[in-house]
């Protein structure tokens, strides 16, 4: 079970969050003038890397903030937390 | 009764005043309170105590420890029997019984020994060769397998005990409270941290406790009682004994199980029997100490075989002599000690047998100056007995064979060491990798990965000095990582003592034929595994650790391996010309020992599994004897059946009643959320499929969600309660998910928009009436509304007062009724029913349930999100295209339903079913199948969503998803519903008042 | 005429006040206090904390400063502020008070983009004290209740047993009040009194 520092609460266990995936994916505007093909690779391509991975968590029994995590997905280390609208932080594991 | 025969007169840390009765296998015997099961055993001369799980092979206790690959007994009977208990980790309580496993019918005589006269039936994989084939005969295998190996029994009741868990926070966690643990918490303690210190066993103080040596001047009992009383005085240090530490996760998780009652006669304590602890720790310090490495040599399974430590731990901590004449077999200088412990203790050493052809050390010169002669360069070739070890043939030691005559040395218990290994199960859950160390012949922890360090013999250290010195200097460095600013003090100091000479690794011992032909070579001796097993699977190619390991079963068993593991990879190792370690290690897992699932769960069992949700109206549907049908977490009231009545009945009453006078339901489960701020219509345009601008305040809407991929997420009306803000209903099972949706996008998405939205689900109890008395009955109970259908029309909304109670009502319907919707405070929910009850009796109004409810817009087909959808189903499929706006831009899913395939003309549509049989109602779930065939397959067209007795259509109904089904009205299709076919027709999903004409009642 | 209807909350049915009378004589021997408190003022209010105007309507109204701080609670004499998110308070006081409290909220923030919600009756209230409280507390939450980490002072939504709460700690006895959804109290309460049991409960005003 991971310890998630919510930027907004501090370090809380994960059962009070929900996990939301890749971080960084913005809804396409114009979706009406995309191929189906662009328009697939929205909704359902998502990055699986072995190392760093920046996703999006949502403290939902907490402060129901949304945030980013960069987390390492082989030592489940996390590096950084930022707050939603912040840009990514580089990492060097 | 017998007299502990074996019992030495003096010493142990037992309590010769506390006699204690206990039984195994149904012959009672006494021990004394500090006893094992093992020790009493022991000292009741018991060393047959159980069976191999192959060959039934005699086995007696090897270990005194957790490790304990045979001695695994059946604890206790009746409801509260438990299998695969370790007899050595069991403390003596009075009125104990206990029984061996693997053999039948009896210990003494086992009919499964013939498995050992023909065990060349049992090679490695003999699982894999011998019982695949045929396929069809696996079942059969199967029951005498299960038979024959006897892994104990189950109960077959509930579990009467009470178990606990609880989090738990420290700076500091010690794994292990020997000398490292101990002298890690104090040095962590006094620097100010918060220490949990957990050790397995029933009291602190590990290998000291049957220890003769010094710290700090004090005998060891003195100072583990000094530090304990030194602990017990911080008031952030908490030593739990009884604590295994089993699992190690994530970012400093680690779990823990305490035996909290399990060393009492059962049910005689008030508390709960065990308690999970769920650690999480700023830093760990494993003092988890090191397990003996058994030799693998010739029939080295006899009872009366066991570890040199053991052997001495009995003699000292329990004082029970494993044996009047016991032989030593030991590749190391620790053994010699051990020996010293036994001599001390008036117990005969025939011989020490030592392979390292010169042994040098002081202490083999004092055995010797004791007259014990040590047989330098020799190796045990071999053992006989009946039912416990009687002599050793001796052998000497040439290269890797034996050579000369062999000696056979009377005995009737061998002590055998061939080293240590590190307990690094934990640093290796941890994520830390292990290194083989060579000069120490052992798998040591490296570089650790998370905040845990390793001290004492857990890292390999072998004098108490190091132990002590390194548990110090870990706790005092994790005291100060985790932000402890005060001083850790002096590592605790013990003798100095001269370092041993080097152990000589020896991974099999020759014996005069070669492995495998006469006498077996155990390295596992749980499972049953010989090292002519793991040679003949390397021989068939197993050069992996991991396959060999499933394929011999080597390792797998309720011991996971502990005093089998390493021997059995140097063997590999060696046997394909490795160096040893290079052939790595098989993946240590948690648990450490086995856990009781009662742990895990709790207090999270039975009625307390999973929290019931109660709508304040609860304890009326109790008293009206209503059934509860479980929606998500809530309990709603299903029907109420009067006396005689049966659910269709109450059902078919109930549903004719709201058609034609007034019915009541409890509507409190639904989700309501409160959306507020200028941009609140926005949001709205956004995430349902319809259009939101022109809704005026006071107002009511349908709307349906739809995921991104197009698919109906939820549905639900939307009110508008004033310029900026709205109230959202959503389904009860979805309410949590639809806010965390909003959110979702709002914060993720729009951080622009100004909307703030607030779960107020609960803030409100809503009370439906349905039928066309609604109004009526409403009319007399309420002054400031008013009723009249142009004044308040279907889809509006309007506050007031119902039976004098603050209401909001809203005149929607999931009936085809006329309807109204009466949301109040739930602590008002019983008065306002109680109230519409009283005046609906001259309306002969009934209460229904969720049953009814389903029915009833089943019949006018509505749709419920989650039965007529499954995350597959567009409002296309439903044939909604009604409410999908064209006009907007864009909305949430609108991309989706132009893609190629939910765009498709043949998906699968919500249709109509009616049975031919009007009384025939169909299975809810059933497949739909064009085409009867005589077998499977049969080509699935469709799936039945809702099915139903309507008793206003007076027939069955149901609805489906079927393929291409706009296209198959009136066709005839097939539902297989067990052994008949159901044939029924595709329709409409509407069954009852097609027009809508009813709603105004 | 409301008040001629007996309000029932959610644990009405449970008879706590004869448990209380016969817990009486056992209160000072038991571990633990469990307490029902069923009816408080719970307004919602959400609005930009780094807007002075938000921050001075606010205290206009109910006069106190909202709590800035994660995790923490402000006034404490009348009103009372929780935080529960960087834009998200719950102010609470006596049960009677949410009608005016709403009111002088929702005037002092018109106009601005703020938000007002009565949520009275979604949740009712139970206290945990007692020299045990804090190993209640362990068993039902991930969070540490350890004084050096949480205090007077402190508020936290957490998971509690298989549900949720909103925990606010009033003072050093140590007493919790757990803030939690109606239809999930009789569940908390049974849960409650099963963990607690073996350090000997009375049922207290």
């Amino acid at each position: 079970m991971l310890l998630i520092p919510c930027p907004y609460c501090g370090p809380r266990e994960e059962v009070e969050f929900a996990c939301g995936g890749e971080a960084h994916i913005a809804r396409p505007a114009n979706s009406d003038r995309l191929s189906d093909a662009q328009w697939s690779d929205y909704l359902f391509m998502r990055k699986n890397p072995k190392g760093v991975h920046y996703e999006r968590w949502n403290h939902a029994r907490g402060c129901r903030r949304w945030f980013n995590v960069a987390r390492d997905t082989v030592t489940h280390r996390i590096y950084a937390v930022y707050k939603m609208g912040e840009a990514p932080p580089s990492v060097t594991p | 009764m017998t007299t502990q025969p074996y019992r030495l007169a003096r010493g142990g840390r037992i309590d010769r005043a506390k006699r204690l009765r206990f039984s195994f296998n149904d012959r009672a015997y006494e021990g004394y309170r500090g006893d094992t099961l093992a020790s009493a055993l022991l000292a009741n001369g018991v060393v047959l105590v159980g069976r191999g799980f192959k060959y039934h092979r005699p086995r007696g206790i090897m270990t005194a420890g957790s490790e304990e690959p045979n001695a695994i007994v059946q604890l206790g009977v009746g409801d509260r029997t438990e299998p695969n208990i370790r007899a050595t980790q069991v403390e003596l309580y009075d009125g104990l019984s206990a029984a061996s496993i693997n053999c039948w019918p009896s210990v003494e005589f086992d009919l499964g020994a013939v498995n050992g006269m023909m065990s060349r039936l049992f090679p490695a994989g003999f699982y894999y060769k011998t019982f695949m084939w045929p396929p069809s005969f696996w079942m059969k295998y199967e029951y005498f397998i299960r038979r024959m190996a006897g892994l104990g029994k189950a109960p077959d009741a509930p579990d009467p005990d009470r178990y606990d868990k609880t989090f738990a926070h420290c700076d500091v966690l010690v794994v292990g409270a020997g000398p490292a643990g101990l002298a890690a918490a104090l040095a962590a303690g006094r620097a100010g941290a918060r220490v949990i210190l957990a050790d397995e066993q029933a009291e602190p103080g590990g290998s000291l406790l049957a220890s003769g040596e010094t710290i700090n001047g004090q005998p060891a009992a003195e100072w583990i009682a000094a530090a304990l009383a030194e602990l017990a005085s911080m008031p952030d240090a908490r030593v739990l004994a009884r604590t295994t530490a089993f699992s190690y996760g994530d970012h400093n998780y680690v779990q823990m199980v305490e035996r909290v009652a399990d060393h009492l006669p059962p049910a005689s304590s008030p508390g709960p029997r065990q308690r999970l602890w769920r650690v999480r720790a700023g830093q760990v310090v494993l003092a988890a100490g090191a397990i003996e490495r058994p030799l693998v040599f010739a029939d080295n399974d006899r009872p009366g075989i066991m570890l040199a430590s053991a052997a001495a731990t009995y003699v000292r901590r329990y004082a029970a002599a494993p044996g009047r004449r016991v032989l030593v077999f030991a590749n190391n200088d620790g053994a010699y000690r051990d020996a010293l412990a036994l001599l001390d203790a008036g117990i005969g050493i025939s011989a020490i047998v030592d392979p390292r052809p010169d042994p040098g050390a002081a202490i083999v010169a004092e055995i010797r100056r004791r007259g014990i002669e040590v047989l330098a360069g020799h190796v045990v070739a071999g053992t006989k007995g009946h039912g416990r070890v009687e002599s050793a043939q001796v052998m000497k030691l040439d290269g890797d064979k034996v050579a000369g005559a062999a000696r056979s040395i009377g005995c009737d218990a061998i002590a055998m060491s061939g080293g240590w290994n590190p307990t690094v199960h934990l640093f290796s859950q941890s994520g830390g990798k292990l290194r083989f160390d060579a000069a120490r012949a052992t798998f040591l922890p490296g570089a650790p990965v998370q905040a845990i360090r390793v001290a004492g013999a857990a890292n390999g250290a072998t004098s108490l000095q190091d132990c002590l010195r390194e548990g110090h200097a870990a706790g005092a460095a994790s005291a100060a990582d985790a932000g402890a600013a005060g001083k850790a003090g002096d590592a605790p100091q013990a003798e100095p003592a001269t370092p041993d000479e080097p152990a000589m690794p020896i991974w099999i011992v020759p014996s005069v034929k070669p492995v495998g032909e006469g006498g077996k070579h155990f390295i596992d001796h749980q499972n049953d595994v010989t090292a002519a097993d793991l040679q003949l699977a390397v021989r068939e190619g197993y050069s992996s650790v991991e396959h060999l390991k499933r394929y011999t079963t080597m390792g797998m068993g309720t011991d996971q391996g502990k005093t089998s593991n390493v021997n059995a990879l140097a063997l590999l190792a060696v046997t394909l010309g490795h160096e040893v370690g290079a052939v790595g290690t098989t993946t240590f897992r948690p648990p450490y020992t086995p856990v009781t699932v009662g742990a895990f769960a709790g207090h999270d069992q039975g009625d307390l599994l999973d929290p019931v949700r109660k709508t304040p109206l609860h304890g009326w549907h109790e008293i009206m004897g209503a059934p509860f049908e479980n929606v998500g977490q809530w309990r709603r009231a299903w029907y109420y059946p009067k006396p005689g009545e049966d659910m269709h009945a109450a059902v078919g009453r109930e549903a004719k009643a709201v058609r034609t006078g007034v019915g009541i339901v409890d509507a409190s489960t639904l989700g309501k959320i409160d959306i507020q701020g200028p941009d609140a219509v926005e949001l709205l345009n956004w995430v349902y499929t319809n259009a939101w601008n022109k809704l005026e305040i006071g107002r009511c809407r349908y709307g349906l969600m739809l995921g991104e991929d197009g698919m109906v997420m939820d549905d639900g009306v939307t009110t508008r309660l004033g310029e900026n803000h709205y109230l959202m209903t959503t389904t009860t099972g979805n309410a949590a998910r639809v806010l965390g949706w909003l959110e979702n996008w709002l914060q993720c998405e729009w951080p622009h928009m100004r909307v703030y939205c607030t779960s107020v689900t609960e803030q409100w109890a809503t009370v439906a009436l349905n039928g066309p008395l609604a109004r009526r009955l409403l009319a007399e109970l309420t002054t400031d509304i008013e009723l009249d259908p142009a004044k308040f029309p279907f889809l509006s909304f309007r506050e007031g007062r119902v039976a004098a109670i603050p209401a909001r009502i809203y005149r929607i319907s999931f009936t085809g009724e006329l309807s109204y919707e009466i949301n109040v405070a739930p602590s008002h929910a019983v008065a306002l029913w109680q109230a519409l009850m009283a005046a609906g009796e001259k309306y002969a109004i009934v209460p229904y349930g969720t049953e009814t409810m389903h029915v009833l817009r089943a019949e006018k087909g509505y749709i419920i999100v989650g039965q007529e959808t499954d995350g597959t189903v567009t409002p296309h499929d439903l044939g909604m295209d009604w409410i999908v706006s064209k006009a907007k831009k864009d909305f949430i899913g609108k991309r989706s339903l132009a893609r190629a395939d939910t765009s498709r003309p043949d998906r699968k549509h919500l249709m109509g079913l009616l049975a031919e049989n009007p009384s025939e109602v169909l299975p809810e779930g059933g497949q739909v199948v064009a085409e009867v065939k005589d077998r499977p397959p049969m080509a699935m067209i469709g799936h039945v969503t809702s099915s139903y007795f309507s008793p206003n259509a007076g027939r069955s109904i149901a609805m489906a998803l079927i393929k291409n089904g706009r296209n198959r009205m009136g066709e005839t299709v097939h539902v297989p519903a067990g052994e008949r076919v159901i044939r029924a027709t595709v329709t409409e999903p509407k069954f009852f008042d097609p027009e809508g004409k009813r709603l105004d009642g | 005429m409301v008040e001629a209807y007996l309000r029932r909350g959610p644990l009405a049915h449970r008879s706590l006040p004869s448990r209380i009378e016969a817990d009486g004589p056992r209160k000072s021997a038991a571990g633990l206090w469990l307490a029902w408190r069923p009816h408080r003022a719970q307004v919602n209010l959400r609005g930009d904390a780094s807007d002075a105007a938000f921050i001075g309507a606010v205290r206009q109204a109910i006069g106190i400063d909202l709590p800035l701080k994660a995790n923490t609670t402000s006034g404490g004499g009348d009103v009372k502020a929780l935080w529960l998110g960087p834009d998200e308070w719950l102010v609470v006081a006596r049960d009677g008070r949410e009608g005016d409290l709403a009111a002088a909220l929702r005037q002092a923030l018109a106009g601005m983009h703020a938000a007002v919600t009565d949520n009275s009756e979604a949740r009712t209230v139970i206290a945990i004290a007692g020299p045990r409280a804090r190993e209640l507390m362990a068993k039902a939450t991930p969070l540490d209740p350890h004084p050096r980490v949480f205090g007077p002072g402190a508020c936290a939504q957490t998971v509690f047993a298989k549900a949720a709460a909103i925990i606010d700690q009033i003072d050093d006895a140590p007493t919790f009040e757990l803030y939690v959804l109606n239809s999930f109290a009789d569940y908390l309460w049974a849960w409650l009194e099963r963990a607690g049991e073996e350090y000997a409960i009375a049922v207290v005003e």
